[in-house]
């Protein structure tokens, strides 16, 4: 095996490492922390029907977004939509033909969609960093690591689109390699500059993930103010300090 | 007036401004004294390590809610709020966009609390706990109505109110209390409630409005204090019991019982609907206020309980009462607890169990304020949404000619007065007279295109803020109504009124 091979298969464990457990400690602390008064932002559903429906539409077609700022939302959903679009071409890479998905993830719709959703994931990024430029609102509160997320993440789709308009990649030699990553059966990794740069910032990606702002997707689910039922009056909540006995006042 | 600042011009729309970094950083509110701070269980005065204090206070905050443990984190800073605060809107100083505006606190929580923050503070935008952060703090969560608008829009729900909470929390902690709040919620603590007044002056007060309202209308409309075995307990502001207009409002939720012929009370020992302990974000001292509500009820024996025209105190006694000091198995559980005000009125219209004569409001053209604590934080009615329908009902129930302000200034997208969460204190008023621009924008398009003439409100803030800034605006004073005070003029109550 050469020493790229032996260099990537490190940095995937410890990448993989790093984000599986720094996403599993911070959704476990979202989960423990209580929240001790009910605080739905209203008109708030009130069934937990409702809240699956509102929670929903915000993950998928982003209601709230779409309610404040459309050319915000225009640009975040076409790079996310994007993104998914790429998630499910990739699929292929990290599945053999013996599963059930394979069906789905080897349709030639999936594998093109997937393709495009490369360039559309471009145009989403440019989009949200040209904002991010232009407006000075937007300009005043960002931060370098706002910034550096963009470009990383424009990195990533860039070296993708390199290896699947420019210059090809072994992709038979890829898929053995991941398969084997999986398998701990490690399999040489094609030198390709384009996939080692693509890889690397995957890796870079991985690892920052459960340190950033790329926790806002865990969090829209535990969003007390999305989540929350608004059903005080019918049903008492009580969580946290405010399931303490009273310290002060007389009790009924 | 001689204003020390700009009124804001009002334009064709509202424009988006760009940002004035520092227009607003000299407007602070008085700090409180020391005896303020210790009646509530903070000390008196800044302690000493207190950048420690602050720190460590932040931590626990953020261990026991989770909302807060959400939203330092889940902030991706796309900018979706950063147009839609009023006080931004009105005074273009950047600090006073809701993403900025969390940044504040979101900075030390970052530089002591997360990885990133600890290991590369300059790339993330992390800050050391220092006296000029604690400034910042000072000025721009108070320059925050907690009006919740910012979170309607958040992708993600960030609620703004809910880290200006935190700051003030944190800020009381160390020391740093605000006047305003600080010395209202003493008075509640001592006296009941938040003007200070005592039994005897609210029994004269009641009294006289018993013989105003004979004098007016002939009939023999009580307004009871303290009577046992009274079916409803109504908690209202205690403004309703001597400004205008609130008390237009007490007088019709007076008429509304005396025409249904339901039994009812004030509470001495509870005479206050308004919990400022939630705009310092105390936890104990919400609980330690509303608790008096609780004690009132058991003891006058009530069967239900009845909140009056005020927004803050609605969201407090909606969503909180029952989580603080219930649960109300002593009541009668076929109605809501609580109840608003409007719901029991608009039952009764329902019902058909109110006469009115619209035509006693026909001087008027009526426009609808949503208050932000109603319209975000609170619900009335059993669907969503209701907290839009029902107050509409009731004034549309008692004047011949209302129109709404546009769509997108009103029900979840409503302006905020401008003087919600603490502000309502002079000398803030630079930025309660320029936080209320887009709404004033929104009024003077009603006014000019449909010839309104009052605009009505169900939250007593609301009312004592338009009063203020109404003329700055060049509206007058009194085009601000309670919607009761709406009601209370085309009720027919007796014989003499037909
Ligand atoms: S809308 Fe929400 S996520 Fe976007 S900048 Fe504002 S607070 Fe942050
Ligand atoms: S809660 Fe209201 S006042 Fe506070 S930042 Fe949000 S929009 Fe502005």
């Amino acid at each position: 095996m050469s020493a790229v091979t032996v260099i990537y298969v490190v940095l995937f464990y410890v990448a993989t490492a790093i984000f599986l457990a720094g996403l599993a400690r911070k959704v476990y602390v979202y989960a423990r922390t209580p929240q001790p008064l009910k605080i739905p932002t209203t008109p708030a559903p009130t069934t937990r029907a409702g809240v699956w429906m509102r929670m929903a539409r915000e993950v998928t077609v982003f209601e709230s977004l779409f309610k404040s700022n459309k050319w915000i939302w225009l640009f975040g959903w076409i790079f996310h939509f994007a993104l998914l679009l790429a998630f499910f071409r990739h699929l292929r890479y990290a599945i053999t033909p013996e599963s059930f998905l394979w069906p789905f993830v080897s349709l030639e719709l999936v594998q093109t969609a997937g393709k495009y959703g490369g360039y559309a994931m471009v145009i989403g990024l440019l989009g949200l960093l040209g904002r991010r430029i232009v407006v000075d609102r937007v300009r005043y509160i960002s931060s370098p690591s706002d910034f550096l997320m963009l470009l990383l993440l424009l990195g990533i789709a860039g070296s993708g689109l390199m290896m699947t308009f420019v210059s090809h990649t072994d992709i038979v030699a890829l898929k053995a390699f991941l398969l084997g990553l999986m398998l701990f059966d490690w399999q040489p990794l094609p030198a390709s500059a384009p996939l080692l740069i693509h890889l690397g910032l995957v890796v870079v990606l991985m690892i920052v993930f459960p340190f950033s702002k790329l926790l806002h997707a865990p969090g829209v689910f535990f969003s007390p103010t999305r989540n929350q039922v608004d059903n005080p009056r019918e049903q008492r909540w009580v969580a946290g300090w405010s399931a303490e006995p009273p310290t002060s006042g007389r009790a009924g | 007036m001689a204003a020390k600042f700009e009124t804001p011009t009002l334009k064709e729309y509202i424009e988006i401004p760009h940002v004035h970094p520092g227009a607003m950083a000299e407007s602070k509110s008085y700090a409180a004294k020391p005896e303020h701070n210790t009646a509530l269980g903070f000390p008196g005065e800044l302690v000493e390590n207190w950048e420690q204090v602050a720190v460590m206070k932040l931590g626990d905050l953020v261990s026991k809610s989770r909302a807060l443990q959400v939203f330092l984190d889940s902030c991706v800073k796309c900018g979706a709020c950063t147009d839609k605060c009023h006080y931004y809107l009105g005074t273009s100083d950047p600090k006073n966009m809701p993403v900025a505006r969390q940044d504040l606190l979101r900075s030390v929580y970052r530089r002591y609390y997360t990885t990133a923050g600890k290991l590369f503070p300059k790339l993330v935008g992390a800050r050391d706990m220092t006296k000029d952060v604690l400034d910042e703090w000072y000025n721009y969560y108070h320059q925050c109505s907690q009006c919740r608008r910012c979170s309607v829009f958040c992708p993600y729900g960030i609620d703004t109110a809910e880290i200006s909470m935190a700051a003030r929390d944190i800020m009381d902690a160390v020391g740093v209390g605000q006047k305003y709040s600080n010395e209202i919620i003493g008075k509640v603590h001592r006296i009941g409630n938040n003007l200070g007044l005592p039994e005897p002056a609210l029994a004269d007060t009641l009294e006289g409005l018993e013989e105003d309202v004979k004098d007016e209308t002939g009939v023999d409309v009580k307004y009871p204090l303290d009577v046992k075995g009274a079916d409803v307990l109504l908690i209202t502001p205690s403004a309703d019991f001597f400004a205008e207009p609130h008390v237009d409002g007490l007088i019709g939720y007076g008429k509304v019982f005396h025409a249904a012929g339901i039994s009812w009370t004030l509470s001495s020992h509870a005479s206050e609907a308004a919990n400022f302990s939630m705009f310092i974000g105390s936890h104990a001292n919400l609980k330690k206020q509303a608790m008096r509500i609780r004690e009132a009820a058991l003891d006058l024996g009530v069967k239900r309980i009845i909140v009056g025209e005020c927004g803050h105190a609605w969201r407090v006694a909606y969503s909180f009462w029952n989580t603080l000091i219930g649960p109300f198995d002593f009541l009668d559980r076929r109605y809501p607890v609580p109840q608003h005000i409007c719901e029991f009125t608009y039952d009764l219209i329902q019902r058909g169990a109110l006469r009115f004569d619209k035509s006693a409001n026909d001087d008027k053209v009526v426009t609808f304020h949503d208050s932000c604590n109603v319209a975000r934080a609170s619900r009335m009615g059993d669907m969503p949404g209701g907290q839009f329908i029902i107050p509409r009902a009731v004034v549309q129930a008692s004047v011949n000619k209302f129109v709404d302000m546009a769509p997108e200034t009103i029900g979840e997208a409503t302006f905020c007065c401008g003087g919600g969460g603490g502000l309502l204190t002079d000398e803030l008023m630079e930025v309660r007279v320029k936080g209320a621009m887009p709404r004033m924008q929104a009024l003077r398009e009603v006014v000019e295109q449909h010839g309104v003439t009052h605009i009505a409100a169900i939250c007593a803030i609301c009312k004592a803020q338009f009063t203020k800034i109404l003329p700055y605006y060049e509206f007058p004073m009194d085009m601000i109504q309670s919607v009761h005070g709406l009601v209370s003029k085309a009720i027919r109550l007796g014989p003499v009124n037909e």
